[in-house]
């Protein structure tokens, strides 16, 4: 599959956006009150890009995920585009990540990392080389033959990732990935994420809210602000695109990180 | 683990030999664990054929309910009209002691073997069909999601995710099934039968022969033990150890 090895692209050229998201809302009813869970997101993704999505819970962050995965329909006059121009299959082409890794626990991991491609029907001997290098990627081939219980949470959320890689998705949508990780856990897997997109050229778009995460990760981050759910800023981080744990203590870092609590009311 | 087992009950044997022993219980009260296996030499008892009988009644109601609960687990399932609209009266049919449909189903039935193993499958019935439906419900609304993101049919939910997730759940309503249907089948040999363990224990309870009544007993829990063993084995090749319910 030449996906994994494709180099990451950076800013688009000239084109339009891989997605533009322009007016994005949508309205929930609950026991006949209206209940706006996200207003007026505005922001593009460029093909290869890896964006944040940032903020409290109730910002609609992981309801704008889900609009864009397809699961929800958006509130009228929102306008969404995915491919930038390039035909885009919503079921066939996204590639989704939650909190929890969600594994069957009686599939062994490479079953597992496989379902996508089985659900899609995609020619099971390729599928099989693929979910092999991707696992390799994440670093779990010696674990293709292990049951999800005979591994840590990390991995499983390796596994988890590996998963929503295997059908070589355009689009990869991740809501608080490492959320039930331990906190060392969780930087380690930073790092890991940001070395599998580099090496996969996926555009990815992660839900998080940690604001440090949001900041290490992407190379934008939208900010969203809850009650009311509305988008507060879309920031261009301007850090080394080789980024290690070291970047978190260093001043610029600081101040990207300073200027979210700042939007989010957290001074 | 077998060994420590087999070394549990022997001592309980040893046990229940000496209480006869040293605290001279008379025979008809309590008889020895040799008095009670010495029956088994004695032919009038036709210890094998009630047995066999018996097995059968036991098996059968479990099987019986087994695939019929499965088979309403399923239905329930896929169909919303037919959950709103048997589920109720299934479960007022469950707030039924079902001991007092017996003499029911032997006036509609006549007595025999069939008749027994609709009333051990009546019993055993309810916790496999209510475990199951539990099972094939259970399924992570994010699992969905995530599937559903891939435009996965109905078919393809049903197969991958919710039958294999509701498998543990199956088996633990099995098991309950199988203490169960060892109830119902001796239940419906008091009530009316020619033939089994029940039937034997009646027939020797009036001649106050208390060797061959522990003897019954130790057959019945013999035969639920098989029956429990072959679920759990079945159990172990089938579902992942994690994913088992104890």
């Amino acid at each position: 599959m030449p996906a994994l090895t494709e180099q990451h692209n950076d800013a688009a050229t000239g084109e339009a956006p891989f997605i533009r998201l322009r007016n994005v809302a949508k309205t929930f009813t609950r026991d006949g009150t209206e209940f706006k869970a996200v207003t007026d997101a505005s922001f593009d993704v460029d093909k290869g890009e890896l964006v944040s999505l940032v903020g409290p819970s109730g910002c609609g962050k992981s309801t704008l995920l889900r609009i864009l995965a397809g699961l929800i329909t958006p509130d009228a006059g929102s306008t969404i585009a995915i491919g930038g121009g390039v035909p885009f299959a919503p079921g066939r082409d996204v590639g989704i990540a939650f909190q929890q890794p969600l594994l069957l626990k009686w599939r062994r991991v490479l079953e597992n990392v496989l379902l996508p491609a089985d659900i899609l029907g995609l020619p099971r001997k390729e599928s099989r080389e693929r979910a092999r290098d991707l696992l390799n990627l994440v670093g779990l081939a010696e674990a293709e033959r292990k049951y999800p219980y005979e591994l840590s949470g990390g991995m499983q959320q390796r596994v988890a990732i590996a998963r929503s890689l295997v059908h070589d998705p355009k689009l990869v949508l991740m809501d608080e990935p490492f959320g039930a990780l331990d906190a060392l856990t969780r930087e380690r897997m930073n790092v890991e994420l940001l070395r599998i997109w580099k090496k996969s050229g996926k555009t990815i778009i992660l839900v998080t809210h940690g604001i440090g995460e949001a900041v290490f990760l992407g190379q934008r981050v939208v900010v969203l602000t809850a009650g009311p759910a509305r988008m507060a800023a879309d920031i261009k981080i301007d850090l080394p695109a080789e980024r290690t744990l070291e970047l978190k203590t260093t001043e610029e870092f600081g101040a990207y990180s300073r200027k979210i609590y700042e939007l989010l009311g957290m001074k | 683990m077998v060994s420590i087992a087999v070394l549990a009950h022997a001592l309980a044997l040893l046990a229940w030999y000496l209480v006869v022993e040293l605290g001279k219980i008379p025979a008809f009260i309590l008889p020895s664990p040799v008095a009670t296996f010495a029956t088994l030499a004695n032919d009038r008892y036709d210890w094998w054929s009630n047995s066999v009988v018996t097995a059968i009644e036991i098996f059968g109601g479990f099987f019986l309910a087994t695939i019929l609960g499965v088979f309403f687990a399923l239905i329930f399932t896929w169909s919303r009209t037919g959950l709103a609209l048997l589920m109720p009266l299934l479960v007022t049919f469950n707030m039924i002691p079902k001991v007092a449909l017996g003499p029911l189903v032997i006036v509609w039935m006549s007595y025999g073997v069939v008749t027994n193993i609709v009333i051990a499958f009546t019993i055993a019935f309810f916790p496999i069909l209510l475990t199951t439906l539990r099972g094939l419900r259970e399924t992570e609304p994010e699992l969905l999601e995530l599937v559903n993101a891939l435009h996965a049919t109905r078919w393809q939910i049903f197969t991958r995710i919710q039958l294999p997730g509701s498998l543990p759940y199956l088996f633990s309503g099995m098991k309950v099934a199988a203490v169960l249907a060892v109830a119902g089948a001796i239940v419906g040999e008091f009530i009316g039968s020619e033939a089994g363990l029940g039937y034997l224990m009646l027939q020797v309870q009036v001649r106050l022969d208390t060797a061959a009544m522990m003897m019954a007993v130790l057959l019945i829990s013999a035969i639920g033990i098989v029956l429990y063993g072959l679920v759990s084995a079945l159990e172990s090749l089938v579902v992942v150890r994690d994913a088992r319910i104890d």
